[in-house]
């Protein structure tokens, strides 16, 4: 928060129509961004009826869950219709282990990096750095038959991997940088003192890494669950998670259209991320800006 | 207790030689400073003693041994850290006790350890808190007893009093004194502070550009300087380095000092200071500490050796004890410690005694001392 | 003898020691190589043959390349990047500063504020895409709601109009992302040091002065971390297309992302796919190195 520093200025009526401009600007802006989730929801509560008599932003002249019901156990799907209940679990089951597992190994390898560089470890990081960078069409086709080779198509098993394998080049930078802040002294005392590899990182470091672990676990959960790619390219059927799922019920061409089940399913699909985001924001944005910061 | 000896040590990390031909011994018990201006290589030289880097070529000896590649943790070393370095998740107990427990120290044994370490350092109320709830002197403290609860044979301390106010940084240093007069363990200790250094050492090792431009006792580099640069470091305020002509004076060498409103002053160099037979003609740098230009010259065994100048006072400094007088000589501003009662006020003349048997004549171009 | 005794002893495992962070990243590594470079080898090398429902790996030459070019539906979708990206990244970039800037006003409910702004970033780009979908469907959604307030001509039938059917996803890109580039933004303005606008304004500049001469051209280097990001955000985007017009009517929403998905997974045609990913990557890497290469000349002299 930056300091009240401008200088005082007196409270003319000039500056209070300003100061209600600002205000007024940014109410607006706000109520631009609030729009599309309050017309979801207000979408979701209402009858097909209302919805086909109404506009974006009249109110239900019924509110009716059934819409949600739907969504969650009955919606039509490509072939099944049973909402979007197996695939929200599948999010679910891909999410944790491709979530711990990267930002596990996110940790040691910031570590490595930035308590114990050898020679050539700075070229290999910058090598690895690329990897957040590259647009991931580049790899879908030589994923997709690797993957076959491995029985591992269209797989949750394999869906994680590939989480995994894509996440580390983040979750080591976010770690490498934050590992870089600590100082190189506390290494070298512990050395000194007789502690090892990995009793350094265990005692020592691991401690003190709690507000990155937050940022990265996350980050990382936002993306693989948001993730629609890896999901659409590397799954099929039963193991698709629930992003593709929504676009699945969202872009069905067959049967009439029931927008207030595609608003309650958005929803659901949204709702962990957008949980996370509510309850631990300021960690959010830190991971946002730390990553922008490196590039 | 251990004797170190450091022979021909070179680091350079890439193509940048750090430290060139390293070579010092001391015995053990003594008490060792490096002292130098940043960039010396004071810091790398202790962090290859310590083994936390590796040496480039030569060989580190501790008690005989050759311990080039022996790591850390077994060459029986402890340090103290200018950040002090403690580990901030653990509390004062744990970070002293941490590297016995690395040891397979029984728990007993370290239970003794450390009540008679933050015995010595009078940090026992502080055992429970962590290093975030102590104050920088206490944090000072307990780094010392992390190094103290090992026992080493070599003490090593990196500039440890530099992140302490002024005042604590006295009180700190007088402790660590009366600490290695008690434990009379080996001690190597790094320092950018003359006063430190002086008031610490049993010997002193003053480093610049990675070499060791002189290896002495205190009174050895204060008394007995090898070049202008080593003259220039020991000793505050620092001493004048004034340039002068040689020339013959009834059968010795003889220096001409100017003041600013154009009066001359010969000054007679006695033998002792050095053989200015072969610079007649030529400059000369001269180094005179500010206390041996005063108002006068007490406790002077031979009064040949005083000799009076007269010129104008620029700036006076009073400091408490003496004043600092300020005055132009041959183009350069020179020091002079004065009595208080008896320094002159600004624009006024001011008659001041050199002891010229404290001279120190330099080389102009190569800073070294001039000597037979 | 006990120091060197130790030291032979120790020998070993302090090899080992030394080895050990090499070991540990080893994996790491090896992933690297293999999922980032030698894929994107792999991909070239598809990209080269004449590869359609299976690869087939003769050596095509450019072949793919030359397809590429000749493709219409290429072209349209280069273009629409080219659309998309100047819009996005722009529009994106004046909202946030403006926000940034009205935000920096000492506002008291700031912190409400920005998390109403920022809470877009959090979801996925699919629930954005049928949020938006929805909002601008042609009958029911926008178009009803000004029609109801009054304005009984008014059309909006973007999402299916051919021509318009990409700035939709301008609309919905830009609502998703703006927050983001606010954050950059505010972060920026709170890190310049106070003590230059006092002065300026104990000069006698006005505020919107001091904003324009001293605060706007310090914040360069936001400016060019937030055009490089959104920029990447950019060629990427896939999510958004696929849900909110499936690059359509026909394909007139269509951008690269979408061009390689649909040929080399739905129309079996992996060597076209292929070539079209590579000319994505390309694209990408004469945005992102030049700006890494940068990064780190100027972090090392530091």
């Amino acid at each position: 928060m930056s300091d009240q520093g401008y200088v005082v200025t007196p409270k003319t009526p000039g500056i209070v129509a300003g100061r209600i401009f600002i205000y007024g600007l940014l109410v607006l802006a706000g109520v631009y961004f609030l729009l599309p989730f309050l017309v979801m929801v207000l979408t979701s509560l209402k009858s097909m009826e209302d919805i086909r008599t109404g506009t974006l932003i009249s109110l239900p002249r019924q509110i009716t869950l059934e819409p949600w019901r739907e969504a969650w156990g009955s919606a039509c799907i490509g072939v099944q219709c049973e909402g979007i209940r197996g695939y929200f679990m599948n999010s679910v089951r891909m999410v944790i282990p491709a979530v711990i597992i990267s930002t596990m190994l996110g940790a040691v390898n910031g570590y490595v990096f930035s308590k114990w560089r050898f020679k050539g470890s700075e070229i290999i990081f910058s090598l690895l750095l690329i990897g957040c960078f590259i647009p991931f069409q580049v790899i879908l086709l030589p994923m997709a038959i690797t993957l076959g080779r491995f029985g591992l198509a269209q797989s949750l098993t394999g869906l994680v991997m590939v989480h995994i394998v894509y996440g580390l080049a983040f979750t080591t930078l976010f770690f490498r940088n934050f590992y870089v802040a600590v100082p190189d002294d506390l290494v070298r005392a512990a050395r000194i003192d007789g502690a090892g590899f990995f009793t350094i990182f265990w005692r020592i470091i691991l401690p003190l890494s709690a507000p990155i672990i937050v940022v990265t676990v996350i980050w990382q959960t936002t993306q693989i669950w948001n993730d629609f790619l890896f999901g659409v390219v590397f799954t099929g059927g039963e193991t698709q998670p629930v992003t593709v799922a929504l676009n699945n019920l969202v872009n069905t061409s067959t049967g009439v259209k029931e927008y207030n089940v595609d608003m309650a399913a958005a929803i659901i699909a949204g709702a962990p991320t957008l949980m996370v985001y509510i309850v631990a924001g300021r960690y959010f944005l830190r991971g946002l800006t730390a990553g922008a910061v490196k590039g | 207790m251990a004797s170190l000896t450091i022979e021909k040590v070179s680091k350079s990390f890439g193509q940048v030689k750090v430290l060139k031909d390293i070579s010092l011994e001391i015995q053990a018990g003594e008490f060792l400073v490096l002292v130098g201006p940043s960039g010396c290589g004071k810091s790398t030289l202790l962090n290859l003693i310590a083994g936390l880097e590796t040496i480039t070529s030569g060989n580190i000896y501790i008690d005989g041994k050759v311990v080039n590649r022996v790591s850390p943790r077994d060459r029986d070393i402890a340090m103290v850290f200018q950040t002090y370095a403690l580990y901030p998740n653990m509390n004062v107990r744990k970070n002293i006790s941490f590297g016995l427990e690395m040891r397979k120290v029984p728990r007993e044994e370290i239970d003794r350890i450390v009540k008679q370490v933050s015995g010595i350092l009078q940090i026992q109320e502080l055992l429970n808190r962590k290093p975030s709830q102590l104050s920088g002197g206490q944090r000072q403290r307990v780094a010392m007893g992390r190094a103290l609860a090992r026992n080493p044979s070599i003490f090593l301390f990196d500039e440890p009093l530099s992140n302490l106010d002024a005042k604590l940084r006295v009180e700190m240093r007088t402790e660590i004194k009366l600490l290695h007069q008690r434990l009379g363990v080996t001690t190597v200790y790094v320092t950018h502070d003359q006063v430190e250094a002086m008031t610490l050492a049993d010997r002193i090792a003053i480093m610049k550009d990675g070499i060791i431009q002189q290896f002495d006792t205190p009174r050895g580099v204060y008394r007995d300087p090898v070049n202008s640069f080593v003259a220039g470091f020991i000793g505050s305020p620092a001493m004048n380095f004034i340039p002068c002509k040689v020339r013959e004076m009834g059968g010795e060498q003889g220096v001409v000092l100017r003041t600013e409103d154009e009066r001359d002053f010969s000054l007679p160099v006695p033998p002792e200071a050095g053989p200015l037979g072969e610079w007649v003609g030529r400059e000369v740098l001269m180094g005179l500490r500010p206390e041996f230009i005063s108002d006068s010259i007490p406790d002077l065994e031979d009064n040949s050796r005083a000799h009076e100048i007269q010129c104008p006072v620029k700036v006076v400094e009073p400091t408490g004890a003496d004043t600092l007088l300020f005055v132009n000589l041959n183009g350069r501003e020179v020091t002079c410690r004065v009595h208080p009662d008896r320094a002159e006020s600004p624009g006024k003349d001011m008659k001041l005694v050199i002891d010229m048997s404290r001279a120190f004549f330099f080389n102009p171009e190569t800073g070294e001392r001039i000597r037979d | 003898m006990e120091v060197e005794g130790k030291a032979r002893r120790t020998g070993l495992t302090e090899h080992l020691q030394a080895w050990l962070p090499k070991i540990v990243l080893s994996p790491t590594i090896l992933a690297g190589a293999v999922f980032i470079y030698g894929f994107i080898l792999w991909t070239a090398w598809i990209s080269l043959t004449p590869s359609g429902l299976l690869p087939r790996y003769e050596f095509a030459g450019f072949e793919q390349y030359v397809k590429l070019f000749q493709n219409d539906r290429w072209w349209v979708a280069s273009r629409n990047l080219a659309i998309f990206g100047v819009l996005f990244v722009g529009l994106c970039i004046l909202f946030g500063l403006i926000l940034a800037i009205l935000l920096d006003q000492r506002i008291r409910i700031e912190g409400a504020l920005r998390t109403v702004y920022l809470y877009p970033m959090a979801l996925s780009f699919i629930v954005t895409g049928t949020a938006w979908r929805w909002m601008l469907n042609p009958a029911l959604g926008l178009e009803r709601l000004v029609r109801q307030a009054g304005f009984e001509t008014f059309t909006f039938d973007w999402l299916v109009n051919s021509k318009m059917s990409i700035y939709t996803i301008v609309i919905a890109g830009v609502w998703q992302s703006t927050g983001f580039v606010m954050a950059l933004f505010l972060a920026g303005l709170r890190g310049i040091d106070d003590s230059i606008i006092r002065a300026a304004q104990v000069d006698g500049a006005s505020l919107p002065r001091v904003y324009w001469r001293i605060i706007i051209p310090s914040m360069r280097a936001v400016f060019f971390s937030s055009v490089i990001i959104l920029s990447h955000i950019a060629i990427k985007s896939f999510d958004l297309v696929m849900v909110l017009t499936r690059g359509g009517p026909g394909y007139s929403s269509d951008l690269p992302a979408t061009f390689m998905y649909t040929f080399a997974f739905t129309r079996n045609r992996l060597g076209f796919g292929a070539a079209s990913a590579m000319m994505m990557f390309m694209a990408v890497m004469a945005i992102i190195v030049p700006y890494l290469y940068s990064e780190l000349r100027t972090q090392r002299r530091v």
